[in-house]
């Protein structure tokens, strides 16, 4: 009965990867999309692997809103435990290809002080921006003046890109993505 | 022992469905301008719809089978949790098979991602939620018969019918106008932007106003109230998530006109 001894290890082997397998491929860093940053140079999505990481979709031109979501981002950086907030890094992923240049962004970054040592963002094309949103249950939509709508999701990544908190609570840090970032 | 073996070996086991009916005919359809029970905002009420071209059936089992087998990637056993949920296909046989008697039937339980990529493989890509309205407002007879009661009536007959004892044959139904088929039936279809809905209901967000906040010019109202088909299938596509299956969720592509399959 050699046989037995190992089909049966196999046989369990076999019908438990799979289990494990998509458990470990809920990561964000499954799409493979390029984006180019605020200096216009080519990057990856998953450019802070290894990393905690916030990342959020906006728009450059928002008048409203998305000016909050750069406050609320500083608001959970400032109150994260000091040992963990030099390992945080911020992604920033902009909705509108179009007028969003890395060009554009740079003088976004600099207008509001943003330290791009930590922070990036990042310009993604029309498919991208559609898979991303899809990924991060982000939902938006072009309006006919070239504005856009969107719901406002901040999504905290873990080392390996799996989405372990979203919020949509702006002006504030949510207490429930501060005690996802700090766990371990 | 033996047993358990010849079952791993069976479904292990690439399997060839014989009359299984090829998906990708389509159809040219004009577009235009569209009022829409989505608006594209709460100034503009009318849709510019370029043409475009539109598959007459709903992709089968037998055709998301084989690019199953051609795209390990999207077998239910491989696929990326950040994809499909733990529904993706599970009514199959297999990983790579549906079984004897879906072979025909459209293809359901997909996530947004996967019907995505089996529309990409192809050089196509999923609908788009104007595309889809203005080609389903036609009837048999004219292409947008959507101020008449009694086709009304007839599209919400069809609604009605019961899916038990299994969904019809993917392209059985009558085609309409255009020669698009399956638009009024059992099954609801994915399209590219079933992210855009932007409703102000959601029913993910329930409960809490704060959650519901859009940056711009926030919910859109929809219009047509009476077109409550069309309503329906908003609510349904804004309820769901990318990664979600359902047995009641499936699709078809589109492509623009001039691009070459």
């Amino acid at each position: 009965m050699n046989l037995r001894r190992w089909l049966v290890p196999a046989l369990l082997l076999a019908f438990s990867l799979p289990l494990a397998a998509t458990e470990r491929n809920a990561s964000l860093y499954q799409l493979h999309e390029e984006l180019l940053n605020q200096d216009g140079k080519p990057i990856d999505l998953d450019v802070y692997r290894g990393k905690k990481v916030l990342v959020t979709l906006f728009y450059g031109s928002c008048p409203a809103t998305c000016p909050l979501i750069i406050d609320t981002l500083r608001a959970i950086e400032r109150q994260v435990d000091d040992a963990q907030r030099p390992e945080l890094r911020v992604l920033l992923v902009s909705l509108d290809p179009d007028r969003d240049t890395p060009a554009a962004l740079r003088r976004l970054a600099d207008s509001r002080r943003i330290d791009t040592a930590r922070w990036t963002l990042a310009h993604a094309d029309a498919a991208a921006v559609r898979r991303l949103a899809a990924a991060l249950s982000v939902q938006y939509k072009k309006l006919p003046d070239g504005q856009f709508s969107h719901s406002t999701v901040i999504s905290a990544l873990d080392a390996d890109g799996k989405i372990v908190a979203q919020s949509a609570e702006l002006g504030h840090a949510d207490p429930e993505l501060l005690q996802a970032i700090s766990a371990k | 022992m033996i047993r358990a073996c010849t079952l791993l070996a069976l479904a292990l086991l690439p399997f060839n469905a014989p009359g299984a009916r090829a998906g990708g005919l389509d159809v040219p359809i004009t577009g235009g301008r569209f009022e829409s029970v989505l608006p594209p905002s709460p100034q503009v009420k009318v849709a510019a719809v370029p043409s475009f071209r539109l598959d007459t059936a709903l992709v089968s089992n037998a055709d998301f089978a084989r690019f199953v087998r051609k795209h390990a990637e999207w077998r239910r056993d491989r696929v990326a949790g950040l994809f499909a949920d733990e529904g993706y296909l599970r009514h199959w046989t297999s990983a790579t098979e549906p079984g004897p008697d879906l072979g025909r039937q459209p293809v359901t339980q997909v996530s947004w991602f996967a019907a995505s990529a089996y529309c990409e493989a192809r050089g196509a890509r999923l609908p788009r939620w104007h595309e889809w309205e203005l080609a389903a407002a036609a009837s048999a007879t004219v292409p947008d018969a959507r101020n008449d009661p009694a086709w009304r009536q007839q599209i919400l007959d069809w609604y009605s019918k019961s899916a038990r004892g299994g969904l019809p044959a993917a392209g059985a139904s009558p085609a309409n106008y255009f020669g698009v088929r399956d638009l009024h039936g059992v099954v609801w279809e994915w399209v590219e932007d079933a992210g855009s809905m932007l409703v102000s209901d959601d029913s993910r967000e329930q409960g809490d106003p704060n959650r519901n906040r859009f940056c711009g010019s926030g919910a859109i109202d929809l219009e047509q109230k009476e077109n409550y088909a069309m309503l329906m299938r908003i609510a349904m596509l804004s309820s769901m998530k990318a990664s979600y299956s359902s047995n009641s969720m499936g699709f078809r592509c589109a492509t623009d006109v001039g691009a070459r399959r």
